[in-house]
């Protein structure tokens, strides 16, 4: 089951403005990408990301994960987080 | 239970800064939900997907705008449908309908158009490629042969001689009307003498009768200005042969090549912010033949052999997501069940594409991909699009001209075609084909079927 450091100083704003004080890069998200990114942030498992995200939306566990992993996938690529 | 929230694809997006875009943010893409008042998954859940839709409606209004736009510039306005722009059946005979006449460039052609009863005298017969028994048809049928090359003339002479027939030919002349490429591989040479020089031979034929001049200066023309010139050109010839033989010609043909709003690859602006509009076009060309200075009597026709301007917004692409990617450096990619096979214009064309639903606000930039296992297969390598999920359509705009007739069939079936009518209902106008339909033509020899 993973889990993910994010940096701490990471600042996400409510409209998923999110601003990396080490580098000044800036990046936006959108709902779905605020409330996962937040998720990951406070140490949620991908299991707890996934199962709270099918709580409150429209959308089935297998499509979710399959979105999350590509999340990570960019959220890595931009170096916003490392597996634990 | 509370109601659950609707979902979109986690979305996170790099910003970057620079230089603002003088043209403003991305436009929001409105969905496209319905096409002619049918909602799209009415037709795809009847038709399947991808599916070719036509529209009877906006064919019709697309040709009576066009007509009425040049008939108010000049007196004598006759359409002739470009069968190779779309040669679908129940599309032609909308136009046929709309009193359009054909415009044809092969025997497969003119056979088509016979068969949906097109009179000899209405099929204009174009091309560089006219057998002697596509020839013989068309002199016994009256039509309007429009010779390209000497050997096609020195063989309807010899034709006409020889069966003791008489034949209606115009002449295809080609020109410099300042644009690039120049089209002189069709049809004799303005500048250098060589029109001139047939027209002389016909003229000197018993069997031959000018009726009229023909030209087709481009394809997917961005200047009025140089149909202005082409127009000019013929009505000069046209005086030339009037003062010279004391014969009047029937028509003056000035081909096709208007612009539709698809916009090219490498095109910075739409094209609805760049093309000429078609006013632009009608008052080129009737500038130039009012260089005639004839008595309105005596003006000749003008024949449009307009394809794609008139066809092009009237045809819709309705496709599926496949599948969402990631590719290497993070870009997204689409892949949906229409490839380049059936939708040969995206070689040349960045096609409207937008989502047949309601989608999520948020915007994210994407290639767009073909089912087909072939690198090529590339329907748009970037666009601007919602998040999408797996089985959603999307509607590919601007798709009535060329890609019904140059589409093959290549590692998928072609799809069907429907069309929906005036009165809302909707027909197939090509069925999608069938393994027993492709299989249907080949041969396996003996030796190999013993193994079947």
């Amino acid at each position: 089951m993973s889990k993910y450091m994010i940096p701490a100083n990471l600042a996400v704003s409510d409209t998923g403005f999110l601003f990396m004080p080490a580098t000044g890069e800036t990046f936006t998200l959108n709902e779905i990408g605020r409330k996962i990114f937040k998720l990951l942030q406070t140490g949620n498992s991908e299991d707890q990301v996934v199962k709270d995200i099918c709580e409150n939306y429209d959308i089935d566990a297998g499509t979710c994960r399959k979105d999350l992993d590509d999340f990570v996938g960019q959220l890595k690529n931009y170096s916003l987080l490392n597996e634990l | 239970m509370s109601e659950l929230k609707r979902y979109e694809r986690p979305i996170i997006t790099k910003q970057y800064s620079g230089f603002m875009n003088k043209f403003g943010s991305s436009p929001i893409t409105t969905p496209k939900t319905e096409i002619d008042g049918i909602p799209v998954n009415q037709i795809t859940e009847k038709f399947g997907s991808p599916v070719f839709v036509m529209s009877e409606r906006k064919i019709r209004e697309n040709q009576r705008n066009a007509y009425r736009i040049f008939k108010t510039r000049y007196p004598k306005v006759q359409f002739a449908w470009s069968y190779k722009t779309n040669y679908l059946e129940a599309v032609c005979s909308v136009f046929h309908s709309e009193n359009s006449w054909a415009e044809v460039v092969s025997e497969f052609e003119y056979d088509k158009a016979r068969k949906l009863g097109m009179k000899g005298e209405h099929i204009i017969f174009n091309g560089p490629d006219k057998s002697r028994d596509a020839l013989i048809k068309a002199i016994k049928n009256k039509s309007k042969i429009h010779i390209d090359h000497f050997d096609e003339l020195y063989m309807i002479i010899e034709i006409t001689d020889q069966l003791q027939l008489k034949a209606d030919v115009a002449i295809r002349v080609n020109m410099d009307v300042g644009v690039y490429p120049k089209w002189d591989r069709f049809g004799f040479n303005y500048e250098n003498g060589e029109a001139w020089q047939a027209i002389k031979r016909i003229m000197a034929n018993k069997n031959l009768k000018l009726i009229g001049l023909h030209t087709h200066i481009g394809t997917y023309m961005m200047s009025a200005d140089a149909y202005r010139i082409a127009a000019t050109n013929l009505a000069l010839m046209t005086k030339s042969i009037r003062d010279e033989y004391k014969h009047l010609l029937e028509y003056i043909d000035m081909g096709g090549g208007f612009p539709s709003h698809n916009t090219l690859i490498g095109q910075y602006l739409p094209a609805e912010q760049v093309v000429p509009t078609l006013e632009q076009f009608a008052d080129a060309i009737s500038t130039g033949l009012f260089a005639l200075s004839l008595p309105a009597e005596e003006l000749p026709m003008l024949i449009l052999e307009t394809g794609r301007a008139l066809v092009d917004n009237a045809g819709y692409l309705i496709t599926t997501v496949l599948a969402n990617k990631r590719l290497s450096a993070g870009k997204r990619a689409l892949i949906i069940d229409a490839g380049v096979n059936i939708l040969f214009t995206s070689f040349w064309y960045k096609h409207k594409v937008s989502p047949a639903q309601e989608s999520g606000l948020y915007q994210e930039d994407a290639a767009i991909y073909g089912p087909l296992c072939m690198n090529i297969d590339v329907v748009r390598e970037s666009i601007t699009l919602p998040s999408l999920k797996l089985g959603e359509k999307l509607v590919i705009e601007y798709v009535g001209a060329y890609d019904m007739t140059q589409w093959m069939q290549f590692i998928t079936l072609r799809p069907n075609v429907v069309m929906i009518m005036e009165d809302k209902s909707i027909e197939i106008i090509r069925k999608a084909e069938t393994m027993e339909y492709i299989a249907e033509r080949e041969v396996l020899p003996a030796k190999f079927a013993k193994n079947k």
